[in-house]
């Protein structure tokens, strides 16, 4: 059985196409990927992701339990901020992509949806010798992202609080409001590589926060499903678990050294983090525009134009924004650089690629 | 969800339409299929001349989220190929039985069993729940 956020309703009653995605039944599309695509990028769009997973960590030593989790530095995120980190096995393998929220007397971990269960029992097995208490708040709470250029603006004309908490609210920055007439908690951060925010509260006004939220602007706010939700990331280069990482992938083939603080202290991965970038990495993920006419596809293989076998596509589209098909895989060091060319499969036929830089489209966050 | 599928046509399980012409027939997708593909975004049909074999692909429709094969209905040999498509593809999700048609073949016999309106739509009711 499909698990199903509070909005599922909502979803049917909106006539989206409902998909599965990592164990969940959620929306892929409403208007058409296309369509909620451009209104992220010119206006602004809203996703349900209520089925991310939401674990809070408190207690004296909760800092200190964080830090030996994850790559990054815990300490330098102060409070009212947020910061992105990865888990990693004790031989660098990433187990996920988190982010991390400083709130007032605990931290927020948001987890993928898919690893729910996985980073649990993850975190459960490491607490022993840390004062510290977890708890999911995946059901309890809903969570929705309002994404694009007139989010700042749509968002601040539904906030209660004197406090005009959305408008100051800097990149990242997390902060507690009144919107609808109930607490809500917002955060600066997003998905998309646009400016936007992603709101977290209580499940029961699931309904209440999303018609509300489409609502604003006289009806300006887009519904978007996953498959934009995709589209917007792919294009950002925004790694998505499951293709551009997994756990037979480190931080620094995946491009995400600036991730993993080495000098913070002791870490889970720590030791063999160290002795990868000492020696240096074999593979690393590229960006691809596609020379030959065809659409590289997440699986697709990738060789040599001479023909031995390279790598593989991790993810791959047409490009709404740029209208042409692009993509992102993983290649030996030697045809990593930029204008390398490398040839991708695409049903059993051999199209040509060219390495180009990342990301795609460069993000428009308000900082 | 309903889907549109008119009654004068023949379909394929794998969701092509079939349009008699004489001895020709038209070949296209159906409303049931443009709905699952979302917006069509690149097109790769056969040429003139060249055969297709029932049950294979003939061409490829690949949408932002996916890539997908056309099956051939029937074989036959390819007497025109809607080349507007290759600029345009939206008439594929805005009139897939009209402006939206890929080819017209001349059949040559083999054929994949198609199915009438009625038992199309029934086909799609069953998987689309």
């Amino acid at each position: 059985m499909l698990k199903r956020t509070p909005l599922y309703n909502a979803h049917l009653a909106m006539g989206a196409r409902m998909v599965e995605f990592g164990g969940w039944e959620m929306p892929v599309q409403y208007r058409g990927i296309i369509e909620e695509h451009h209104a992220v990028r010119n206006q602004a769009g809203l996703f349900d992701i209520s089925h991310m997973g939401r674990f809070m960590v408190r207690g004296p030593q909760a800092e200190g339990f964080l830090q030996r989790m994850v790559t990054c530095n815990v300490s330098a995120i102060p409070l009212g901020q947020s910061g992105y980190g990865l888990l990693c096995r004790p031989d660098g393998g990433i187990i996920d992509d988190v982010f991390i929220y400083h709130l007032a007397d605990e931290y927020m971990v948001v987890v993928n949806a898919a690893n729910i269960a996985k980073d649990w029992e993850w975190f459960q097995q490491h607490t022993a010798g840390f004062e510290v208490e977890l708890e999911d708040r995946s059901q309890r709470w809903a969570m929705l992202a309002l994404q694009g250029p007139q989010a700042e603006q749509l968002l601040a004309s539904a906030e209660e609080s004197t406090t005009a908490e959305i408008g100051s609210l800097p990149f990242h920055g997390v902060a507690l409001t009144t919107i609808f007439g109930q607490n809500a908690l917002i955060a600066r951060t997003g998905y998309t590589g646009e400016d936007g925010f992603e709101i977290f509260f209580e499940a029961t006004y699931a309904e209440r926060f999303w018609y509300g939220l489409l609502a604003l602007g006289g009806n300006a706010v887009q519904a978007c499903g996953l498959g934009a939700r995709d589209s917007l990331r792919f294009e950002a280069c925004l790694a998505l678990y499951g293709h551009e990482i997994d756990e037979t992938i480190n931080p620094y083939e995946a491009r995400l050294g600036w991730v993993v603080k080495l000098d913070k202290g002791d870490f889970i991965g720590r030791e063999a983090l160290q002795a990868i970038r000492q020696t240096g990495v074999s593979r690393r993920l590229v960006g691809f525009e596609m020379v030959g006419k065809g659409i590289a596809r997440s699986g697709y293989q990738i060789q040599r134009v001479t023909g031995e076998p390279a790598g593989f596509v991790t993810s791959g589209m047409p490009s709404p924004t740029l209208g042409r098909p692009l993509g992102m895989g993983y290649v030996p060091t030697d045809l990593s650089s930029e204008g390398s060319e490398f040839d991708v499969i695409v049903r059993e036929r051999p199209v040509r690629a060219r390495v180009v830089k990342m990301p795609f489209y460069k993000p428009r966050y308000k900082r | 969800m309903a889907y549109n599928t008119p009654a004068d046509l023949r379909y394929s399980k794998t969701h092509e339409w079939v349009r008699q012409e004489g001895d020709e027939v038209v070949i296209g997708i159906t409303d049931y299929a443009q709905h699952a593909l979302g917006d069509v975004v690149y097109i790769e049909l056969p040429a003139v001349g060249a055969t297709i074999t029932a049950g294979e692909p003939f061409g490829v429709v690949e949408s932002v989220k996916a890539s997908s094969d056309l099956y051939a209905p029937l074989s036959g040999e390819v007497v025109a190929v809607n080349t507007a498509l290759e600029s345009d593809q939206t008439p594929i999700n805005n009139d897939p039985y009209g402006a939206g048609w890929m080819l017209r073949v001349r059949p040559t016999g083999a054929s994949e069993e198609l199915l009438d309106a009625e038992a199309y739509a029934a086909f799609v009711a069953d998987i689309d729940h």
